[in-house]
């Protein structure tokens, strides 16, 4: 069973594949849309809130902190696309505004988190022996803390806010990345080219960055979209209990937080849209992933 | 066997210790002096001898070693000091809220494994039927969908229609009553929370359960079964489920901690009363003697459902048992 290595891939075979096949980018780009078009649904999905999020100051037709008490809790329409909230916000523009925070959350954390995490776990199995023992020790007592219940604590100590929130999400992100990755980067310790570079008198730092870290590439892409997406999920739930990005910062957990459940039977736009969005982004992402699996990692195709 | 069970419990012990370790440093990593917020936290003023009796009673002025085989041993006597929110002992503030919230953790896991192994099965044997398209679809549906996202549009949707039926919203009981005394009452309470905390849980165990069923069904000893004209009721049950169960057991245990995480933010939109929210009261209030106490127990809770998980998986796979 191989439950612990769910990525098990050939760097021969890689290899080959490399050299046989050289397509442009946009190429490559084509190919994976025609082969993989759920996947593209996803891609699509992650560009649409990616240019929201980008050019917010242009798509949102109001600003998104400003009340209007002439129109609070005010039904979709024409003027107010998605309504406007109990303080009179309107809501598209908050959410517009709000796709510019979950991504940056959400990016930051899987970014550095997942660099951490290459990084820590390459080395981890590279060195292995007693280094890798007590470093996957570690893991294992990381891991045993949920990510939900890990940030809150770090939130406990340093407080809320988009810096501290992006923290409290990297942090757990780093022993989820550090397994899988040395889980695929173990047998790469074990063929002949890492040895021969070793015999070639190549230092550690050398070795694992550019002969180990590039055989990981796949499984580390896979997760890394799948940290972007569970980060924007965190970060929603924190933002969602009133300890993750504060008010006046627009983002979509905090949208859910006051009225929501208030406005219930008056209102329940406010409720509706900023979850839509949330589930949106990371449904995007998670088709993104799935197809980039497929993609990178043919053996588990089909699955 | 026996050896195999005694090396796996004792391996819990390393895990626990250094996660408490891991707790007690973090919670010290907290900026500031923690009696200085406590006190100031009114806004009144206070002089340095108040502070030192804080420290006193929080026991902060001894040697930090002291103070970490005093944590480790109060978790083994579950004497963890007192809130510094409420001042009652912590073990009270939690044992008055763990029922409802392991109610419903076991009632979502239960809902979930009811309704995903068979899901998982049945899209796996129709593969890329518009059943499977259903079953695949809302799964990563699940996965996509913050639970408590999913619990405001229950209670959005619940209220609008008993609105329109009734004329009136309906609330669920806000008191909690344990199942065995008033199961109505208790379930109108629990069930909603449970299924929507538990659509993840289900999510993810159907897509394991589809993922192993396929590559079970593509084993030679399936194809065996079949050529020696087995019925396939008795090929997939017997055959094939059973192996094909295994890593779903494996994915059940560690996604059970997620449950644990999901309740923090579940409860908080059903309004109930469980460790969840203490949680985040323990949060919001700086409350650290409590936030420290609960988090040791989710740890507790996911080491032990690990550990049940794996003695599981050796009590199914005789390689391991014999190993």
């Amino acid at each position: 069973m191989s439950t612990s290595a769910p990525f098990h891939f050939a760097p021969q075979a890689v290899a080959e594949e490399v050299t046989e096949i050289k397509r442009s980018a946009l190429g490559t780009a084509l190919e994976f849309c025609r082969r993989q078009p759920v996947g593209t649904l996803g891609m699509v999905l992650v560009l649409i809130i990616a240019v929201n999020g980008l050019g917010a100051e242009w798509i949102a037709p109001y600003n998104p902190t400003s009340n209007d008490f002439a129109a609070m809790t005010e039904a979709p329409s024409r003027t107010h696309l998605l309504g406007t909230d109990q303080l009179g916000r309107d809501i598209f523009s908050r959410i517009v505004f709000g796709a510019r925070t979950a991504l940056i959350v959400g990016f930051s954390s899987a970014i550095v988190g997942g660099f951490a995490g290459l990084v820590l776990g390459v080395a981890s199995a590279y060195f292995g022996g007693r280094i890798d023992l007590i470093m996957q020790r570690f893991m294992d007592i990381l891991m045993a803390f949920p990510l939900i219940i890990m940030a809150l604590a770090i939130v406990s100590i340093f407080g809320t806010g988009v810096h501290n929130v992006i923290a409290a999400i990297t942090i757990p992100l780093i022993p989820r990345c550090a397994r899988v990755v040395r889980a695929s980067a173990l047998p790469i310790r074990e063929v002949p080219y890492v040895d021969a570079a070793r015999a070639c008198g190549f230092g550690h730092t050398r070795i694992i960055l550019r002969h180990m870290v590039p055989n990981v590439m796949a499984p580390f892409l896979i997760m890394l979209t799948a940290f972007v997406g569970q980060a924007i999920l965190a970060e929603a739930s924190l933002s969602y209990l009133g300890l993750g990005v504060q008010e006046p910062v627009p983002a979509w957990g905090l949208m859910l937080q006051g009225g929501a459940e208030e406005y219930a039977t008056t209102a329940p736009w406010i409720a509706v849209f900023p979850g839509l969005a949330i589930m949106l982004t990371v449904f995007g992402f998670n088709l993104f992933g799935d197809a980039l699996r497929d993609a990178l990692d043919p053996k588990l195709r089909d699955r | 066997m026996y050896s195999y069970i005694a090396k796996r419990v004792l391996m819990t012990i390393p895990t626990l210790i250094g996660a408490a370790a891991l707790v007690f440093i973090l919670m010290r990593l907290i900026p500031g002096d923690v009696c200085v917020v406590r006190l100031g936290s009114g806004g009144g003023s206070f002089s340095e001898h108040s502070v030192q009796m804080c420290h006193a009673e929080l026991g902060i002025n001894r040697p930090m070693i002291v103070q970490f085989a005093d944590f480790v041993w109060g978790l083994f006597t579950l004497n963890l000091g007192n809130s510094m929110w409420s001042g009652k002992p912590v073990v009270l503030e939690i044992a008055t809220r763990l029922p409802i919230s392991i109610e419903i953790a076991l009632l979502a896991a239960v809902v979930a494994i009811v309704v995903a192994i068979p899901l998982g099965t049945i899209s796996a044997l129709k593969q890329n039927t518009w059943l499977d398209l259903v079953v695949r679809t809302a799964a990563i549906a699940g996965i996509a969908t913050p639970s408590f996202w999913l619990g405001i549009l229950s209670i959005v949707l619940v209220l609008n229609v008993t609105q329109a039926i009734t004329g009136s919203p309906w609330m669920p009981p806000i008191e909690y009553v344990p199942l065995w005394k008033d199961p109505i009452r208790n379930l109108s309470m629990t069930l909603l929370p449970a299924i929507t905390v538990g659509y993840r849980y289900a999510a993810v165990s159907m897509r394991m359960t589809r993922s192993t069923m396929l590559e079970v069904m593509r084993e030679d000893y399936i194809r065996t079964a079949r050529a020696k004209g087995l019925l396939r009721r008795i090929i997939i049950n017997r055959h094939a489920l059973k192996n094909a169960l295994l890593p779903v057991v494996t994915l059940l245990g560690i996604e059970f901690a997620f449950l644990i995480g999901g309740l923090v933010v579940t409860e908080q939109v059903f309004n109930l009363n469980g460790i969840g929210r203490l949680f985040v009261l323990a949060v919001q209030n700086q409350d650290y003697t409590l936030t420290q106490a609960l988090v040791m127990l989710v740890v507790a809770i996911f080491v032990f459902t690990n550990l049940v998980v794996d003695l599981t998986y050796a009590w199914l796979d005789p390689r391991i048992r014999f190993a």
